[in-house]
This record gives structure tokens, C-alpha cells and sequence, in this order.
């Protein structure tokens, strides 16, 4: 019965088979690019992540999201070790990139950054011309040579979606751009040294809506060559960008999944609660 | 996960929910009226109940297009997710649902007054009544599952539906035998087939609600499906 319909459907020219969306994303397909086991986090006494076991699959946008003071951010800074900078922190348990524990003694901690770039809430361009902030990344690695750098520069502008806007002033200072131009701007400067992972502390919260929506297009497109993590407050932000969603309350990991899924169709009250904006 | 019952921060967005809710099972109550009140005049020959009806019709489609555009109000302006986006959509399926229910009543109503110039039969259309008050039961059952978020009252509608499909088939026969024996009965078996085939449909729009309130209580899509696979989708947790 099915063949008989696909043929004459296909006589019709109509092929519903590629209508179909498509299966859902399944955490079992993916690949992992941080492995996360039985994580803990203390500042001082005050445990902060409780006990983390998670994946954050390759070539995928992973959001975190949850109530202020949860953990998230605490936790997207220990993928990149920028916790080391803070007094009294204690970790315990593994993160492991690509199967290394990133807390190893081995790691220099300098390789891991440039591996897992970072971008933060406020743009934070450094007071010099546009080129040389992209170009800043190289610069520190040794490399200046002019073509090099010159091609580099054209591409993560591109790559970031805003080499249109600032092919023409290159030399300007970039202190001058507006706010979601500066904020692709550090995004260009991220992707310049072409880590594998790419981590977002709320990226788009200090941005219009117009200048957010290029954010969030252009996430999309990063996807392809990057992992992303992204922290949001905005759940219709997630919702939007991200293929995987991980809920966080209290220092826990609640709920992680698909993240048609889990706006859909949570698993867990709390994550319900959260994310309709209801008393816990 | 079952429809969140726990107070919303925003009182504001938790009041439209409700009103929509309420609108839903006010708009329920009219159609079931509706219903009743057609069958009524179908089989008392009552012509002004029939014209009541067709006339009360269009105080259905005006709640269908009000809470149409409430539902939207709310998609728009508050990006419902989860339970409450489940609800918002499963609302206004139900309630093009509901709608039809409505433009079925109608036709039996016209039907009723067809029949009401012309002779009573002896039985005094008895298997149409039956058949009607099946259907209105189940429709009656379809509006309680929905006030009380129940599944299990939704899959039972599910059940009836079968049933109700059964006892149809069985009325066009027996009225295939009228018209073999009496063709001059055909004039009025046909509005009689009319009717019953109304009923069913009826019955039909009310297993679609149910499975509406499924969906928005579990999450699980069981359209299409047997009773048999919509049970199992529900209770085996697929």
C-alpha cells in the first residue's frame, strides 16, 4: 500500500517522504565533543554544580538555560578554565575535550583558549582598529605576515557576518562600531584563530532585537564548523538557536535534550515550571 | 508530563488561559445544545425547535472566531511553550472541531424540517433517536475529559466512537430495506441517511477532540491511529 502511494506520488511529482521534517535530533547520533562526568564545583564551601554528567555533542548548538545564580555561567567558564582565575574554587570530576581531561596538569592552558574561544555578555573590542582586533589572535601566535593576516581578516569578518558593513573602514577604530556590529566584531576575533568550540555567555542581551536576530543568524551558520555552547536568559533565544537544551537549577543539571523536545514537551516539572514561567 | 496546573508569575497571561479554557467548555455546552435540540426536532416533528437551531448556529461560529483570535493573541504576545503552548493549539483544533459539531447539528435540524411536513413514520424514527443519544453522550463525555484534563475519559470516547461507527452501519442497512421494500418511503429514508450521517460525523469530531485533549495533556500525537495504538501510545509511554 505504502510503495503503491510512493509511486504514484512520485508520478504526481509530489514527494511527501521529504516533506516530513525529518527525524528529531537524537542525542544517541551525536558525536561528543566535551565529555562532562560526575562534575562538581565548590566555591569555598558553597557548592555551585552539583554532581554533572552530560554531553555537549560536535557541530551542534548546545544551549544552557535556567534562573539567575543556577550555575550556568559558572559552568560554561570552567570549559575554557577561566574559573583558574578566581581564588577558592575546588573542582572535582572530569571534563574532557575531545577525551583529554581539560584539568589535566598536561594542558597548557593557553593551547586549551585557543581551542575554546569566548564571548561575552558586553562586547569587549579591543581600543584598536578593526583589523588588528581580528587580527590580534595571529599576532600573539607570531604570525605577521601581511597576507596572511590580510586574508584572515576578510574571512572571519565574513564568517561572522560583518565584513560588508566594515570592509571599507578597516583601519578605523573599532571602538566606533555600534553594538551588535562590536559584538560580531569579537566573534570574528574568536573564530580568527579557528578554535573547535565556541562558548557564548549571553551573547545577544546587550543588543537590539535587529542586531540580535543577526547574532542568532549567524550562530546558525557557525554550527557547521564550530560547537557551540551558549548560556541565554532568553528561553525564546534557545529555543531558537540551539539544537540541545540543558536546564540547570540550583548548581543541578534537571533536564538536557533535544530542544524541540524539551519547549515541547519537557520531561520534568521543573523544566516546565521554568520554562511557562510558572511558581517552582 | 500533564498539563501544568501551577500558578503562572504573570497573573495576567495565567487569567487569558483560563478565559480561553472556559470559553472552550461554553462554546462545548452550546454545541452539545445544539445537538440535543436538533435530534429533539427530528423526532417530535417539531419545526420551530429545528428553526431555532439553525438560527442558534451562528452564535457557534462567532465563539469559534473569538476564541480563534484569543488563541492567537496569546501565541503572538506570549509565546506560549510546552503545556501551555500544547493547550493554546490543542484549542484551537478543538474548537474547528467543535465548529463542524455545529454545522452537523444544523443539518440534522434542516433534515428535522424536511421531515416534519411530511408523514411520521410508525417507529417514530426510534433507531435515529438512539443513535443520537449515543453520540450526544459521547459528546457530553469529550467535554468532561476536557475540563478534567482526563486521558482516560478521552480514550473511552475513543471506544464510543466504534460503537457509534457500528450502530450507523446498521441503520443504513436496515434503511436500504425500507426503501427495497416501500419506494415511496425514499424521499424520507434519504433525509433520515441525511441524519444519520450526521450523527456519525458528530461522533467522529468528538474522538478527534479527545484525541486534542490527549495531546495537549500528554504531548503525544495519536491521530490516526487505532484505539488499540492510541492506547498503547498513552499508557505504554512511546
Amino acid at each position: 500500500m505504502e510503495a503503491v502511494n510512493q509511486q504514484k506520488n512520485a508520478a504526481r511529482g509530489i514527494d511527501i517522504e521529504s516533506m516530513n521534517r525529518g527525524p528529531r535530533l537524537n542525542l544517541a547520533d551525536e558525536t561528543a565533543c566535551i565529555e562532562i562526568k560526575n562534575f562538581n564545583l565548590f566555591y569555598g564551601e558553597a557548592q555551585a554544580l552539583k554532581n554533572i554528567n552530560l554531553i555537549i555533542p560536535r557541530n551542534r548548538v548546545t544551549a544552557f538555560i535556567g534562573p539567575s545564580g543556577c550555575g550556568k555561567s559558572t559552568f560554561l567558564r570552567c570549559f575554557n578554565r577561566m574559573n583558574d582565575l578566581i581564588d577558592n574554587v575546588t573542582i572535582q570530576g572530569e571534563l574532557l575535550l575531545d577525551g583529554e581531561d581539560l584539568n589535566s596538569p598536561a594542558v597548557n592552558v593557553s593551547d586549551l583558549r585557543r581551542k575554546v574561544g569566548m564571548v561575552f555578555q558586553k562586547p569587549n573590542p579591543f581600543p584598536k582598529t578593526i583589523y588588528e582586533n581580528v587580527a590580534y589572535g595571529l599576532r600573539l601566535q607570531g604570525i605577521n605576515d601581511r597576507q596572511t593576516l590580510d586574508k584572515v581578516v576578510e574571512k572571519s569578518l565574513k564568517g561572522a557576518a560583518l565584513w560588508e558593513e566594515v570592509k571599507d573602514r578597516l583601519q578605523s577604530s573599532a571602538m566606533g562600531l555600534s553594538g551588535g556590529q562590536q559584538q560580531r566584531l569579537v566573534i570574528a576575533r574568536a573564530i580568527a584563530i579557528e578554535p573547535e568550540v565556541l562558548l557564548l555567555d549571553e551573547p545577544a542581551s546587550a543588543l537590539d532585537p535587529l542586531s540580535t536576530l543577526k547574532i542568532e543568524e549567524l550562530i546558525y551558520e557557525l554550527k557547521e564548523k564550530y560547537t557551540i555552547v551558549i548560556v541565554t536568559h532568553n528561553m525564546q533565544q534557545a529555543a531558537r538557536v540551539s539544537d540541545y537544551t540543558a536546564f540547570m537549577y540550583m548548581g543541578e543539571l534537571i533536564e538536557f535534550g533535544a530542544t524541540d523536545e524539551l519547549f515541547t514537551n519537557p520531561g520534568k516539572k521543573q523544566t516546565e515550571d521554568y520554562i511557562t514561567g510558572r511558581y517552582g | 508530563m500533564a498539563t501544568n496546573q501551577s500558578q503562572h508569575i504573570s497573573q495576567q497571561f495565567e487569567k487569558e488561559l483560563q478565559d480561553i479554557r472556559s470559553r472552550v467548555l461554553a462554546m462545548g455546552g452550546l454545541v452539545e445544545q445544539q445537538v440535543s435540540n436538533a435530534m429533539q426536532a427530528l423526532v417530535t416533528g417539531d419545526a420551530e425547535l429545528a428553526r431555532q437551531v439553525i438560527s442558534d448556529d451562528e452564535d457557534v461560529n462567532k465563539l469559534d472566531v473569538t476564541i480563534d483570535e484569543e488563541c492567537i493573541q496569546i501565541i503572538a504576545l506570549r509565546q506560549p511553550t510546552a503545556g501551555d503552548l500544547r493547550l493554546v493549539t490543542g484549542i484551537l483544533k478543538t474548537i474547528t472541531d467543535l465548529e463542524r459539531i455545529g454545522d452537523e447539528s444544523v443539518r440534522i435540524a434542516r433534515m428535522a424540517l424536511n421531515l416534519s411536513e411530511k408523514d411520521r413514520p410508525k417507529k417514530n424514527y426510534r433507531e435515529l433517536h438512539a443513535l443520537g443519544q449515543h453520540v450526544s453522550g459521547m459528546l457530553h463525555n469529550t467535554l468532561d475529559a476536557f475540563a478534567r484534563f482526563d486521558v482516560d475519559a478521552a480514550l473511552q470516547v475513543a471506544h464510543e466512537d466504534r460503537q457509534v461507527d457500528a450502530e450507523y452501519e446498521s441503520i443504513m442497512r436496515q434503511l436500504m430495506t425500507y426503501m427495497m421494500e416501500d419506494p415511496r418511503t425514499i424521499s424520507r429514508v434519504i433525509d433520515m441517511m441525511w441524519s444519520a450521517r450526521s450523527l456519525e460525523r458528530i461522533g467522529d469530531h468528538a474522538r478527534n477532540v479527545s484525541e486534542h485533549i490527549i495531546y495537549l495533556v500528554e504531548g503525544k500525537d495519536v491521530r490516526h491511529l487505532s484505539v488499540e495504538k492510541m492506547e498503547k501510545v498513552v499508557k505504554g509511554g512511546e
